[in-house]
């Protein structure tokens, strides 16, 4: 069996196994989008490797994070879209 | 305020297939090797998740030889600029270091940043759950559960067969692989593989893996279609057009290397790729390049000029040359690939006049079409001037519109203030002592 770590998104407490990233931790949970685009559409990840910035998120209040390329962490803060200031 | 330092003989940025490679050659020299990636973890996009059981036989053992050799590698850490030839800046993007700035140095740099996967602008393209093909993998690979979803897998290039495969292997239902060459090229692709044996297995592997699954020839999507998020995606081939249901549309029409790193160090670029001579140099003397930046060509090209950008970089010349021949017979293979998945004009016309182009400042394809250039263009309505950075709608505008991007400024990945602040007292420090010296 994997090791699980435990992790909070949108304040909601969950665990994953370690090895997981950030953005695979938030679509676990059933959501699709991870933020609004500047005219106010959801949007989801596209590339999967850092490149393209659409699965930007605040992990650890820091904001901008891109979620593919940060591992979840034991305690990690993930916050998305209009989550932010929850 | 000062950066903190760290120096090496030969540094890799990128810890794909080719930079492993690269690193694990030049240390065989005894020099001092330095290996970079923006991921926290080695492997690249195709060698990702490498410590599962199904890694392939040569990840494993170059992952052995990476681990056992003396190599410092640097995880989530990205270049934001240079200071001069030898003097780079990097940032830290793991969430524990986050922000930190190190000024690396180096004697050769040897650049195997790889490459991202072409997205063409096509109507809901950016509806939730429209995906890279290798992007999707990606996810599955980092944690996101598929097993039972509908997924259809589209685009262009060998890379949709791996990905269906993979994605059936963790419990997804893949409906459809469209792919948008004709039949006739990819047959002629399929039988050339019968002189590569070990492409061939792979072959003959993914076939298996992926029985039942229809591969549709000739055949792209036309429009995905939901509101909050994807429902069914818009087919076509020849005259026939349909709807697909499914959760997921991974769609990638084929790779575009990643230049702008090597564009910021004025490497000379030829086609789109870093132009190398036979023993992987640049234009610039000591810096050389490998992989997918000089041409895509699979796995085993990118391998075998990691290890002749490595031995040629640590002043191991007479090996690299042994490589040769297997080079060649390689590159044949890369200019097959690129002709088999070259793409057709009817994708150009995809996008309507209200799909958005640039997702980042959300731009439709009516606001840019009028303007003659990419730079016309960014100055009018902003876009490429988004996070990030014009890496994914420059090429679907060059595609689309035949526009040429230039203008590559520091620093080439979003920095925050502080980084900025640290690698601009980096600068000021230089000139200092440069003035200093001239007195």
């Amino acid at each position: 069996m994997p090791d699980v770590i435990s992790i909070t998104v949108n304040g909601a407490s969950i665990t994953v196994p370690l090895g997981t990233t950030a953005l695979a931790a938030i679509l676990s949970t059933g959501a699709s989008s991870v933020r609004r685009s500047v005219s106010g559409a959801p949007r989801g990840p596209l590339c999967g490797m850092g490149v393209c910035f659409e699965c930007r998120a605040t992990v650890n209040h820091r904001p901008h994070s891109r979620t593919c390329e940060t591992l979840c962490a034991p305690g990690m803060d993930i916050r998305t879209g209009d989550h932010v200031n929850d | 305020m000062t950066s903190r330092r760290a120096s090496f003989d030969t540094l890799v940025v990128g810890a794909g297939p080719a930079g492993i490679a690269a690193a694990c050659c030049a240390a065989e020299s005894g020099a001092r090797v330095g290996v970079l990636d923006n991921n926290p973890r080695a492997g690249g996009q195709i060698w990702r998740g490498h410590e599962r059981s199904d890694a392939s036989p040569d990840a494993r053992r170059w992952f052995g030889k990476f681990t056992a050799a003396k190599i410092d590698f640097l995880p989530s850490t990205e270049v934001i600029d240079q200071l001069e030839n030898g003097r780079l800046i990097v940032q830290s993007i793991d969430a524990s270091s986050i922000d930190e700035v190190r000024e690396l140095t180096y004697k050769n740099l040897i650049l195997s940043t790889g490459a991202r996967e072409l997205f063409l602008p096509f109507p809901g393209w950016t509806l939730p759950n429209v995906m890279g093909a290798g992007g999707l993998q990606a996810l599955v690979k980092c944690g996101l559960p598929i097993g039972g979803k509908k997924v259809i897998v589209a685009g262009s290039g060998p890379l949709l067969l791996a990905v269906a495969a993979h994605l059936r292997e963790h419990g997804a239902d893949v409906r459809l692989i469209a792919e948008q060459a004709p039949w006739h090229r990819v047959a002629r692709f399929g039988m050339s593989l019968a002189f590569e044996k070990t492409k061939l297995a792979q072959a003959f592997a993914i076939r298996r893996q992926l029985s039942g699954v229809p591969y549709k020839t000739s055949c792209w999507p036309l429009r995905a279609n939901g509101e909050e998020k994807l429902e069914s995606v818009t087919l076509r081939t020849g005259d026939r057009t349909w709807q697909e249901p499914c959760d997921y549309l991974a769609c990638g029409f084929h790779l575009v290397p990643n230049t702008e790193l090597p564009a910021l160090l004025r490497c000379d670029l030829r086609a789109g790729f870093v132009r190398v001579d036979q023993s992987q140099r640049t234009s610039i003397p000591n810096i050389f390049a490998a992989g997918e930046l000089t041409s895509i060509g699979g796995v085993d090209l990118s391998i075998l000029e990691g290890q002749i950008a490595g031995y040629g970089a640590s002043g191991q010349s007479a090996r690299a040359a042994q490589l040769a021949p297997q080079k060649r017979r390689l590159d044949r293979f890369a200019a097959l690939l690129r002709e088999t998945f070259s793409l057709r004009d009817e994708l150009r016309s995809l996008a309507d006049a209200e799909t958005v182009v640039c997702r980042c400042e959300d731009v439709t394809v009516s606001r840019i079409r009028h303007h003659l250039s990419w730079r016309a263009s960014k100055l009018h309505t902003r876009c490429g001037m988004g996070p990030c950075q014009g890496r994914i709608c420059g090429p679907a505008t060059e595609f689309l519109l035949g526009w040429k991007l230039d203008s590559i400024r520091p620093p080439i990945f979003a920095a925050s203030l502080q980084s900025l602040a640290v690698a601009a007292a980096a600068r000021t420090e230089e000139d200092l002592m440069l003035n200093e010296e001239s007195r």
